[in-house]
Formats: structure tokens, sequence, C-alpha cells
């Protein structure tokens, strides 16, 4: 369960903190499955079972995809990384530079790929996004 | 456009750290005092863009001149705009950077509780202008007395409780409370043991929510699915304009909020 893999006392938590722990916890579980389903099915020796194994296994990214964009719809911070990492071209330890610079030369290096997000502010406002990230405050 | 565009953020003379403080002290604000997203289902963020809900419903015409030509318009329910000034000293702001830590925010405060005052109204009382009927208007249940005395609440909760059950409305079942109501609840005791935790421990299944929205009191359902509140540009701070010595940044958010089973809550009327 989740809520026993907390570092702090719950009571001291935020329900928007907990529902991050959920999401961060389900995102390592789903990533997990696919290691499990991509071994297994490396090394099962019947097809069929094996269609099944990779069937599952692309499944469990689907669900690790989904857990991912929540994540990032929740946290600038995420969402200005994934924009500026995913779907990059050339060398990925190059990427970071690469957008430092394009940046700093008044650039649109992740800008470009990211029209309705708040990613191109500069990293030193985080809160550029101007949203105040209230949100649903049900707990459960 | 962005939501980071239409805001106009970075063109406000409001330094980084400055900013922070803005938008953490109104997070905080509104935090404390949103009564209804505690209660009701949460669509959203959709974003500015995002104008009406779908509501599948189609109004139609009456029959034109060829009775074989049948046409209908479709029902949306739009969402609304709130916008809430704020006006604040940019010497004022500007002593973050010098180190202050204590900034005068008491616009921000302000602006927050006006806006969680908004967002409830709608909620708890409905908005007829723009189609949002409201938690307790909409309710069919006769409403129950809210006692003077607070010790006979308990009785009425009961009673509520009986009534949503009839409506065959299950729980779990919240009770939301004026700011009166609240008061007095929350002060009370029943041979020395706090009336509202007795309220919370054996009456209801959530916290009790106070709500200055409400005059009186409210036991609604949490089961979910009746009540949602469907945001567009969720709460966020905006500039406007700024002079020489004052900046005027603004609170906003679009939304509106939906009934999808009337039956699902019961008002306990102030007498």
């Amino acid at each position: 369960m989740s809520s026993e893999s907390l570092h702090e006392p719950a009571e001291l938590l935020s329900e928007e903190t907990k529902n991050i722990h959920r999401a961060i916890v389900s995102l390592v579980e789903e990533l997990e499955a696919v290691d499990w389903y991509q071994q297994r099915a490396e090394a099962c020796s019947d097809p069929d079972l094996k269609a099944v194994l990779i069937h599952n296994k692309n499944e469990e990214i689907e669900h690790a995809c989904m857990n991912l964009e929540w994540l990032r719809r929740r946290s600038p911070e995420i969402d200005e990384r994934l924009r500026t990492y995913l779907f990059a071209e050339g060398p990925i330890t190059e990427i970071e530079e690469k957008a430092k610079a394009a940046q700093a030369g008044g650039g649109k290096a992740s800008a470009a790929r990211a029209p309705q997000s708040a990613s191109s502010a500069s990293s030193s406002n985080p809160s550029a996004s101007g949203s105040l990230d209230v949100g649903s405050l049900r707990s459960r | 456009m962005s939501a980071m565009d239409l805001l106009k953020r970075k063109l406000a003379p409001v330094l980084p750290d400055a900013w922070k403080m803005i938008d953490a002290e109104a997070a905080r604000v509104l935090r404390l005092h949103l009564a209804g997203r505690k209660l009701v289902d949460f669509q959203g963020p959709h974003g500015w863009a995002f104008a009406a809900v779908n509501t599948g419903r189609l109004d139609l015409f009456d029959p034109g001149a060829d009775p074989e030509v049948n046409i209908g318009v479709r029902r949306v329910q739009p969402l609304i705009e709130v916008r809430l000034p704020i006006r604040l000293s940019i010497m004022e702001l500007d002593s973050v950077a010098r180190g202050a830590e204590n900034p005068d925010l008491t616009a921000v405060v302000q602006a927050a509780e006006k806006a969680a005052r908004v967002e409830d109204d709608a909620i708890f009382n409905g908005l007829a202008s723009a189609h949002i009927a409201g938690i307790i208007p909409a309710s069919p249940h006769t409403p129950l007395p809210m006692p003077a005395d607070p010790r006979q609440l308990p009785r009425e909760i009961l009673r509520a409780k009986e009534i949503l059950r009839r409506a065959g409305v299950n729980g779990p079942y919240a009770l939301v409370l004026g700011s009166d109501a609240y008061e007095k609840v929350f002060a009370a005791a029943e041979e020395g043991y706090p009336l509202a935790k007795r309220i919370e421990q054996q009456l209801v299944d959530h916290p009790i929510v106070r709500a200055s929205a409400v005059k009186g009191g409210v036991l609604l359902s949490l089961r979910g699915g009746d009540y949602e509140l469907v945001v567009g540009q969720d709460l966020s701070i905006g500039y406007a304009f700024h002079e020489k010595h004052m900046v005027e940044l603004y609170l906003t958010e679009s939304f509106t909020f939906r009934i999808l089973e009337d039956k699902a809550a019961i008002l306990l009327r102030r007498a």
C-alpha cells in the first residue's frame, strides 16, 4: 500500500503531496512491471504466452505514461524537464547545454514544442505558470 | 495563447521571490476558505481555452414552415471567468529582495477570501445568470430546522441522513456549516464532551466543513457523481498594469458547477 511508504507522518503532509506520492509509487510499480514482463517474455519458450506477455508489457507502458502525464500536469518542474529531454535529438547528455544556449540566445529550445505550457518560463521563476495549483481539496 | 501569456506575469515589475510569496499566500488562504472543493467532484483544470461543458441535451426549435425539418440547438453549460484585483506597493514587494520575510500582502489575502466566497457561493447558492443551480436551491427536500441550541443538532443530522437514505442517496455523508453555526457547534459540549467531536465521530463520515457561503447547514453525500466543479483555468494570479509606486495584479479562475443529482443534499435552515 502506498500509504505505508510515506517517509513523513501522514498528518504533516498535504493532500497534494500525498497524491503526488501515490502517483510516483504507481509509476515505479508500472515500470517494474514493464521490466518483469520484458524478462519473462524473453525467457518464455511458448510463443503464445510470449505474445501475451509482450501485450501485457505494452499495457504497463501505457499505464506508466498515464501516471507520468498526471505528474507532469501537476508539477511545472517535471513539465519543464520533460519538455527539455523528451523527443529531443542528438546525444542525451548534451540536451541540457543546448537548451541553456538556446535560452540565453533568446531562442525557444523547448518552448517551440510547448505551445500550451508554462515550461518556457525561466527556471529562476518556478511559479511562472501563474496557477496556484489549488485543484481538488477533497480527501478520501 | 498559453495560460502564461494571458496572465502576463513576466511583464510585472515583481521579482521572482516576491511572486513566490504572493502565490504561496494566495494558495494558503484559498485552501483555508474554499469549502465546495473539499466536497464535490473536481474536473479539470482544462485551461483558458475550455469554454463550456457538454450537457448532452438538445433544445428543439418550434416547427417551421416545413414540418419535415426539425432543428435543435445543443445545450451547453458555459464557464464563468472571475477576476479580482490585487493592488500592491512595489516598494513593499521589493523589500523581499532585501530580505524582508513579512511583506504586506493584505490585498492578496482579501482577494483570495473573496475568490473563495465567489466560488462557494456559486456551488452552494447558485448563480442564475451563469446557469449554475446551486446545491441548496436545487435540493428537492423540505429543509429541516437548524436548532438554536446546537446540542439538538445531532437529532436533525440523523433525520437528514434518513431523508437522503430514503431518496436513495447513500453515504458517506458530510456536514457543512455556515460560520455562525460552525462556531456554535465547536463551542458546545455535551456533559463535557465536545459536540463537534461527537458529530464527526458518530454521525458523519467527514470532518465538519465551514462554509461562509452557507446560511445554516447542509448535509450532503460524498459518494461522488452528484456534484461537479468543472474548472478551466484554475485559480491563478496575473498581471494587469503598474504605476510608479503600485502594481495591480489579479486573481482569476474560470469554472462552472453542475448538479447531476439534486437529491444528494438537504438544507438545515436557520430559524
